[in-house]
């Protein structure tokens, strides 16, 4: 016989190495989620503040010569107040330059700003308007390659005034894309998001449900129905991008309905969804005792009494958490969006069913491909603000779950 | 003798599938006394027992042939409808299955879904009689609103009690009520199902001989699908007839 101390020894040491190797498989995963987590943070964190120029305005600019009330040329007078709030009167040259500081939609915002105000101010009132991108990108990162000798002159008179400083950017929560990386915003895309979930969960889940109803306590087991059950599991495995082929072909081509509309978008979804929840909501189902059903049914309660009051709300909590995962699938999908229209350049803000819009993750995959530094931010945001959703979805499953926890 | 029984099984057949499961049973089951079922494991206790409130009506492979008069009329006619049927022949099962809801609900339940009350005190008087008759109310009536799922085993198989008995059914049907009862559980049940007597046509199936001799006034032993012997519990007891029987309550197979 060999010796068993050493024989334990050896054994030990084998266990110890196993573990090792099954917590390296783990470890290497984490970093590399950690690492692309983190990544993301990082490259999304300037995409949610923007820097600003305080400009001093009074009633004195609003009367001032060149300055009609009947035909406001808000261009012109956001170039006046630069000027005066940086003492300077410009050359012709510098007239081109000075605009270029200031966001294009700059002009507007002061627009609307004004038009605000009850009455011409008569005390100095200060308006914050956005920078343009390269100055944005100067005061983040301190890259003046594109900045004229000029600019960076009045940038540093702006600076020693404190004039110009970094706010949180709410434009980007509230337009819509754009061509212009300082007015592109996410707020088009989530809207888009949302109401095509809107559409994908109210077709989903109550044909899902009552699919499942039907297979688990009406249909006779027989071939036709294992053929059905066959298909179904089949259908979920089924790439995504073949449901939007056939949003094209029915309900764009067949139906007319309208291309981009998030109305198609949730229902080429809810094909896709369809199949999960029906499957989820089986499953939660069949988990529901037979002893409630008998006990149900030996008082004198109908089949559909006993689904009603005892075996569908005993199943709700899994139908959700089933439904809430699935949904987190679609919210995430672009390939079958991109089939009928939804990954496009849309400026305006959804408002309707029917209205062109794209999604989150498409509007991710559309500034993706964009060179500019604010884009490439833009990105990372959007992408962050897709994880956040997509989190918060599966921590409502969780929740659910943990909440009804099994009580038989 | 067909004017004086409460249920009549006259040449009961059933079929799950091809496989028969009863063959030409035909028992009487009296009023206001408890009728205990006993035999083998696998002999057709519980099938019989289900044919008597259609309880196999769900089992899809399941045939059933052969009439059941219930107060001299067939339970099995086109015209009866099973909800009344049930309402009328209540059950208890062998595992407790209280619904996963409160002690209140699941005794307010049956009233509720037959309308026997219209106003919360009448229904929370139908409550507390079941509870009480059923032996409970001591014991849960200041824990109405707790789930009916932390009672005790033995607690929640006298709650199932309760809500069978609160439609008022003229029949009881007990399917091994006690076997995943402990001895305490189960002493208490039976004690209650001797009360219970008084006011409900009973029938218990049992795999203990001593329950049977204890709670039943009437016995009927059943082997392999077939009835092969019934009477009054103690002459089955004392001097069987049949040597099957015999051998089975002296303990030699079974
Ligand atoms: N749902 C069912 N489907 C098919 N066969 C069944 C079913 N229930 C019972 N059986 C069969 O019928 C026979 C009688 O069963 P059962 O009535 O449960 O016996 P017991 O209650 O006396 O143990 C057994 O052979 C059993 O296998
Ligand atoms: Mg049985």
């Amino acid at each position: 016989m060999t010796n068993p101390k050493k024989h334990l020894k050896k054994r030990l040491s084998r266990e110890k190495r196993f573990r090792f190797v099954t917590f390296l498989s783990l470890a290497i995963p984490i970093t590399f989620l950690t690492f692309l987590v983190g990544h993301i943070f990082y490259q999304a964190w300037p995409a949610f503040f923007h820097h600003y120029i305080d400009l001093e305005i009074n009633a004195a600019d609003l009367q001032s010569s060149s300055f009609k009330e009947s035909n406001p040329d808000y261009r012109l007078l956001t170039r006046q107040l630069l000027e005066k709030n940086l003492e300077i009167t410009a050359t012709p040259q510098q007239r081109r330059e000075l605009p270029r500081m200031l966001s294009p939609h700059a002009s507007d915002d002061l627009a609307i700003t004004l038009e605000k105000l009850p009455s011409s101010p008569t005390t100095p009132y200060i308006v914050s308007l956005p920078t343009s991108a390269i100055i944005d990108q100067y005061m983040t990162t301190g890259d003046n390659s594109k900045l004229t000798a000029n600019q960076q002159q009045w940038i540093a008179a702006l600076e020693t005034q404190e004039k110009i400083n970094r706010a949180f950017d709410t434009s980007f929560w509230q337009s819509g894309d754009s061509r212009e990386p300082e007015e592109a915003g996410i707020w088009g895309s989530i809207m888009g998001s949302f109401l095509t979930m809107i559409i994908t969960l109210l077709l989903s889940l109550p044909f899902g449900t009552a699919a499942a109803l039907y297979l688990e306590e009406f249909a006779k087991k027989n071939f036709l129905s294992r053929l059905i059950e066959i298909n179904i599991n089949n259908l979920a495995a089924v790439p995504s991008i073949i449901f939007g082929l056939l949003g094209i072909v029915v309900f764009l081509g067949i139906f007319g309905l309208p291309r981009s509309s998030p109305l198609v978008g949730g229902m080429v979804l809810a094909l896709m969804t369809l199949p999960v929840i029906i499957i989820a909501a089986r499953a939660s189902l069949r988990a529901i005792p037979n002893s409630i059903r008998q006990a149900a049914l030996a008082v004198g309660a109908s089949h559909a009494q006993v689904i009603w009051h005892h075996v569908f709300p005993l199943a709700l909590p899994g139908i959700l958490t089933g439904t809430i995962l699935g949904m987190a699938r679609a919210l995430g999908e672009t390939a079958p969006l991109m089939m009928i229209g939804m990954i496009a350049f849309i400026v305006d803000i959804p408002s309707g069913f029917t209205d062109p819009s794209t999604v989150l993750p498409a509007q991710i995959f559309m500034w993706s491909d964009l060179q500019e530094t604010a884009f490439v931010e833009k990105t990372y945001a959007a992408i962050l603000v897709l994880i956040v959703f997509l989190i918060m979805m599966n921590l409502l499953a969780i929740i659910i779950r943990q909440r009804v926890e099994k009580k038989w | 003798m067909s004017s004086t029984a409460k249920i009549s099984v006259r040449q009961l057949q059933v079929y799950y599938g091809s496989k028969q499961a009863l063959k030409n049973v035909s028992l009487e089951i009296l009023p206001m006394q408890v009728t205990a079922l006993i035999g083998p494991s696998g002999c057709g206790k519980s099938t019989f027992l289900r044919c008597l409130n259609r309880m196999n009506d769900v089992i899809e492979s399941c045939r059933i042939h052969g009439e059941i008069l219930l107060d001299g009329q067939n339970i099995y006619n086109s015209d009866i409808d099973v909800v009344t049927l049930r309402a009328k022949v209540g059950m208890v099962f062998q595992k407790p299955n209280p619904f996963p809801k409160s002690i209140y609900e699941n005794v307010a339940y049956a009233p509720k879904l037959h309308g026997l009350a219209n106003k919360r005190d009448d229904l929370d008087q139908i409550v507390m009689t079941s509870l009480e008759k059923a032996g409970l109310l001591a014991e849960v009536k200041d824990r109405l609103k707790d789930p009916a799922l932390s009672l005790s085993g033995g607690q929640q198989q006298r709650l199932c009690i309760a809500r069978a008995i609160a439609i008022n059914p003229d029949v009881i049907l007990m399917d091994e009520p006690c076997s995943a009862l402990d001895p305490i559980a189960t002493a208490k049940v039976e004690e209650l199902i001797d009360e219970l007597r008084v006011n409900f046509t009973i029938v218990i199936v049992t795999h203990s001989m001593q329950q049977a001799a204890r709670v039943s006034q009437k016995t009927a032993f059943f082997h392999l699908g077939e009835l092969i012997e019934t009477g009054p519990t103690e002459d089955i007891f004392t001097k069987p007839q049949d040597q099957r029987t015999q051998g089975y309550i002296t303990g030699r197979f079974g």
